[in-house]
């Protein structure tokens, strides 16, 4: 319970670093977007000294004010979910991500568990059957798609699937013409759509089997495996209880990290199939300029992520006992 | 070991270093030699301590310069080379990686650079001898571009490689040695960096950064910035395994330094994990480069694979049969490269792996250790 909350303090920690890494990137970092904005503004106001006041209306800061103020009026302004306005969509950054977070929750969430899903499973086959012609077949599969990166395999499903065999579309997040709401056809649109994007992401499952893999086949050597055997215990129970179970724990930081990189992939994945998620306002918004916009797309990627992360280590604990109260000697 | 440690013929050896108390006279005077006659003197149980003493024994063969020099090459070079020359992933990764290097250095002598209108629009691959991979539609060499990135993407991936191997390693040996407040104050820093999604932490840096980032070693440390948290995670839980073996546990009761320990202790020891994580960085450097390229966040002046797949695909290469080359050479370049990075971590993997080592080593007939099955040195790749 204790440990509990303090991984929850640690969430909101990180929160608020990013959240003031932010603000230390937008205010006083060289080059940052409030002395750009200003530059770029500024000459087209009769009065510059306008620009100043629509840098607070903007991004939150007031460039004339002291540092610590700025960084006081910026926090409160952060708190109570104020990420600016941006210049490009020209509607507050809040609502442009509100709309846009729950389309790549979705489709990145998918695309986490069904990669974890696929090359767990993968690696216990393998494992299972070590040395058989399908052990070597799939291990040569995963090397290769590890070094697939997921852009390139996403060009390649939107070029044969999207273009030249037209089963899935090339582009958005929802069907025409179909009324938005829990009604079949939406939904079945929505899938559509998502599904090219969910399978380019199939390339993490690669590194996972190979490592799923490794454990496995070292625990399949071990002592108390040969002893659970003895006591007759079902196949199915040391398969998951014994095997799995151990053989996934050692996985867990890479999978942890896996679900960072893949929520920030979402850029890239998002600007190919111009599926309109978070990572698609932010590209737009650098190719833009639009500094507010850019940040506030930031922020809710690397929010998203704590939280994911979160999650994940919490439920951690509910299958690893051993999970928090380290308590070290420092030397 | 070598013969020249076996400690088993010291007795016999007249060289030996404690059997020289026979041939010196006693003086119980002399300052020099009071130490080693209190060896000789009773205890204070009682006993006395016999000549053999462990603590007293020398070597009984001075370890010549050529001994030194014979046991580095036996050590780092003959044994990772008889390895590397009986495993086919080695041979194929130094193949590809060597090609892409000799493309970086003498290819782009040998193909000149290319510019608009240089040969018809969008031609095929293996139309013409002059342009073999094709044009693109403003009529650039393919091959000729796609040779040309090869020098900063290497070097880019480098550079990143080596940053992200570097601070990543620093914080997980520091953080998981000392523990205590430095451990917390490192680790919380690692965890924020792994919280931060790296793509586009980059993005955003890239961009304020502009002026900065005009040569491929900056883009490559900028690149490292997102990638060294989680190696240094990982190093650090490895650190926290070895930290209390008695190893360490000597070198701390020796009140050797902490510099020492850290650096002549724990990082040899970790130096296999380290250097196959580096061409796992190394890869996910290159993908991260290509795709801030692709996405065109970054500025570029010249040719480079990420900025072909970004024409390309703005030239409509997905849906235009005529245009597929031009998009299809990037991606089998960076395919490639990274099979090649791959399968040398997976070689690596074998050179560090003390039963197969064990097997190559030159060690005298008797010592001979079990060999392992090859079959399952491939478990302890990690990619």
């Amino acid at each position: 319970m204790d440990w509990k909350i303090r991984r929850f303090g640690q969430g909101l920690f990180t929160v608020w670093a990013v959240v003031s890494l932010t603000f230390f990137i937008t205010r006083m970092m060289p080059g940052n977007p409030v002395d750009a904005f200003v530059a770029q503004i500024g000459p087209e106001l009769e009065n510059p000294q306008e620009a100043y006041e629509l840098a607070e209306t903007y991004m939150n800061i007031n460039p004339e004010a002291p540092l610590h103020v700025a960084y006081r009026d910026y926090m409160i302004s952060m708190v109570q979910g104020d990420l600016g306005r941006s210049m490009s969509q020209n509607a507050e950054v809040t609502e442009l991500m509100a709309e846009a977070v729950p389309w790549t929750l979705f489709v990145m969430s998918w695309a986490i568990a069904i990669s974890f899903v696929v090359g767990i499973s993968l690696g216990a086959i393998m494992a299972y059957w070590e040395g058989s012609t399908f052990d070597t077949a799939v291990t040569g599969y995963a090397t290769t798609v590890t070094s697939i990166p997921f852009y390139v395999l996403a060009l390649l499903l939107l070029m044969v699937f999207g273009y030249q065999l037209g089963w899935f579309p090339t582009g958005g997040r929802q069907p025409s013409g179909v009324e938005a709401g829990f009604n079949l056809p939406f939904m079945l649109g929505m899938i559509h759509h998502a599904a090219l994007p969910v399978f380019s992401m199939l390339v993490a499952s690669g590194a996972a089997s190979l490592t799923m893999r490794g454990n496995s086949v070292r625990i399949l050597g071990e002592d108390y495996l040969r002893v659970a055997r003895l006591r007759g215990l079902a196949d199915r129970t040391i398969a998951v209880r014994y095997v799995a179970r151990n053989a996934i724990l050692p996985m867990y930081t890479g999978l942890m990290i896996a679900i960072g990189t893949m929520f920030g992939g979402a850029v890239v994945l998002e600007e190919i199939y111009t599926y309109r998620g978070m990572g698609y306002y932010m590209i737009q918004a650098v190719r833009m300029r639009d500094y507010p916009l850019m940040m506030g797309a930031f922020t809710v990627i690397t929010i998203a992520v704590v939280i994911a992360l979160l999650i994940a280590d919490l439920t951690y604990g509910k299958i690893d006992p051993r999970a928090g109260g380290e308590n070290r000697e420092a030397f | 070991m070598k013969p020249s440690e076996d400690p088993s013929d010291d007795a016999t050896d007249p060289r030996a270093g404690a059997s020289i108390d026979e041939f010196v006279p006693d003086r119980p005077d002399d300052a020099t030699d009071g130490a080693a006659d209190s060896a000789t003197a009773v205890r204070s149980d009682g006993g006395t301590v016999d000549a053999d003493s462990p603590f007293e024994t020398t070597a009984s063969v001075a370890e010549t310069r050529t001994d030194r020099v014979d046991r580095f090459f036996e050590e780092y070079i003959r044994t990772p080379w008889s390895i590397l020359r009986t495993d086919w992933r080695a041979l194929a990764a130094f193949a590809i990686l060597g090609t892409y290097i000799l493309i970086a250095t003498v290819g782009v002598y040998l193909i000149e650079p290319t510019e608009s209108a240089h040969g018809p629009q969008l031609l095929g691959v293996f139309e013409t001898w002059e342009f073999p991979l094709g044009t693109t539609s403003s009529g650039k060499d393919v091959l000729a571009l796609a040779v040309h990135s090869t020098p900063s993407i290497l070097v880019m991936m480098a550079s990143g490689a080596v940053f992200t191997v570097v601070i990543g390693s620093f914080f997980g040996v520091v953080a998981g040695y000392k523990g205590g407040m430095v451990d917390t104050v490192l680790s919380t820093i690692t965890d924020v960096f792994i919280n931060i999604p790296g793509l586009p932490l980059v993005i955003v840096l890239a961009m304020l950064l502009e002026e900065w980032i005009n040569n491929p070693v900056a883009l490559g440390v900028l690149l490292a910035v997102a990638a060294w948290a989680g190696l240094a995670r990982s190093i650090r839980s490895q650190v926290l395994t070895i930290r209390s073996e008695s190893f360490i546990e000597a070198a701390r009761a020796m009140d050797l330094p902490t510099r020492w320990i850290l650096l002549r202790e724990i990082i040899p020891h970790l130096l296999p994990y380290i250097v196959v994580n580096m061409m796992n960085a190394a890869r996910r450097v290159i993908f991260a480069a290509v795709a801030l390229y692709f996405l065109g966040v970054l500025p570029f002046s010249d040719a480079n694979w990420g900025v072909m797949l970004n024409n390309a695909y703005n030239a409509g290469a997905l849906y235009r049969t005529s245009a597929i080359h031009w998009l299809l050479v990037p991606m089998i370049a960076i395919t490639g490269i990274a099979i090649g990075l791959i399968l040398l971590a997976q070689s690596l993997d074998q050179v560090f792996n003390p039963r197969i080592r064990a097997r190559h080593q030159d060690l005298g007939d008797d010592d001979q250790i079990e060999p392992d099955s090859e079959t399952d040195t491939k478990d302890m790749m990690n990619v």
